[in-house]
């Protein structure tokens, strides 16, 4: 499910027009782990250039998102339950980690939620 | 003919820490005054759809006020040079001064998160004067979800747009679209460092676990309500709140969040009118 779900983000995000122009400022990679595999995520201008698994050397990137396999797919389910509904939920609950430079994540931080939450109910 | 809800609103001006403050309130219906409190960053729209429900403003007369900063009340004169912090102390008298502005008779309040955790110091410092008491979202104490409040209010981030997108995850995704986005859009609304603010309140000066004990729900009922997919209050936070008062009544609420009144108002009412029946009639 976790490598659907990465798999499938780039046409999740690219076909979705209000969450590319809610992400137009947004032009960053950021990681994103789940559980031993880890993915960099490429956006440009809203749209996901590209989605690559790991591992990786000397890759940069500015922020990480880190959760193990099980609390991703806890996290699409359709209907998640308390405390895997969010990142933040997750983040709180100890089921994830938020970290490296948080201001592209701040900055654009609704964006980037929905693109993490984009494969929910869809993988 | 346009529609036009039963919702009335007006100004008055109020002397807050001796500064002229010039509030917003909103009400609807006749009977027992219900004082509602909003969410910090947020104004009194997210108690509309009270205000718009028969069932309730039958028996009720609903008030809302924007706090001074939010909604349609302004700062008060000379805010260009201050920074804006909510306390303990100003969050009470507020309240009280509206309260007695108003001219109303032991009154009912129902807050919900800040608004939750001030209704527990009405209790304990001034229960006499209130028929009950609500708490949505409320509690003595909650750990933080993330570090550094500065974050809402900085030349290099959107504060509205960051305000919204934070408070996106404490709505239950059962919640409606529009209720949702509803709730969202006070919040991108929002002046810069008012949310900020007011949670100076709800993370620091409000800690009241050394007091909420001294609660005595003998002399005026105290409801709390939590969402379960609230991760700013949570339900243990509640549930540990409740521990230490003696007769408070608690409950936890399904496929709610943060926001019951104004994220899912449909689903918020089953809660809420036996409740309001029951400080009606007195018979639970």
């Amino acid at each position: 499910m976790v490598t659907e779900a990465f798999e499938a983000l780039p046409a999740l995000v690219n076909d979705d027009a209000p969450l590319v122009r809610r992400g137009r400022d947004c032009n960053t990679a950021f990681l994103v782990e789940a559980g031993d595999s880890s993915w960099l995520v490429t956006v440009r201008g809203g749209r996901i250039e590209a989605v690559e698994r790991g591992p990786f050397r000397m890759r940069p990137w500015s922020f990480a998102v880190r959760a193990s396999a099980e609390a991703w797919r806890s996290f699409w389910q359709p209907v998640p339950a308390p405390g895997f509904h969010d990142i933040f939920a997750m983040a709180k609950a100890g089921h994830a980690r938020i970290e490296g430079d948080l201001t592209p994540f701040m900055q654009n931080l609704r964006f980037i939620k929905d693109v993490l939450a984009a494969p929910r109910g869809r993988v | 003919m346009a529609e036009i809800e039963p919702i009335v609103g007006r100004y008055a001006t109020f002397t807050l820490g001796g500064r002229a403050h010039r509030v917003y309130f909103e009400e609807a219906g006749g009977g027992i005054p219900l004082v509602c409190l909003h969410t910090a960053g947020a104004d009194g729209r997210q108690f509309r759809h009270l205000m718009n429900d028969a069932d309730i403003t039958r028996h009720y007369r609903v008030l809302a006020f924007d706090m001074p900063w939010h909604g349609k009340s302004l700062p008060p004169a000379g805010w260009q040079d201050e920074e804006y912090a909510l306390t303990t102390r100003g969050y009470l008298d507020l309240i009280m001064t509206f309260i007695a502005g108003l001219g109303l008779q032991r009154p009912v309040v129902l807050g919900c998160s800040i608004g939750g955790k001030i209704v527990l110091e009405l209790a304990r410092l001034h229960a006499s004067e209130f028929r009950a008491l609500i708490g949505l979202e409320s509690a003595a104490h909650q750990a933080p979800w993330y570090d550094d409040t500065g974050w809402l209010h900085r030349a290099d981030v959107h504060g509205g747009e960051l305000c919204g997108a934070m408070m996106s995850g404490l709505i239950a995704p059962q919640s409606p679209s529009e209720a949702r986005w509803d709730t969202l859009w006070m919040y991108m609304m929002s002046g810069p460092g008012v949310f900020k603010g007011d949670l100076f309140f709800y993370r620091t000066d409000g800690d009241l676990r050394d007091r909420v004990s001294r609660i005595d729900t003998s002399q005026c009922p105290l409801y709390l309500l939590t969402g379960e997919y609230d991760y700013s209050t949570t339900p243990a936070d509640t549930l540990s709140t409740a521990q230490q008062i003696k007769g408070a009544r608690v409950t936890i609420m399904r496929g709610i969040g943060h926001f019951p009144m104004s994220e899912h108002p449909s689903h918020f009412r089953r809660y809420l009118l036996p409740i309001l029946d029951e400080i009606r009639t007195g018979v639970p």
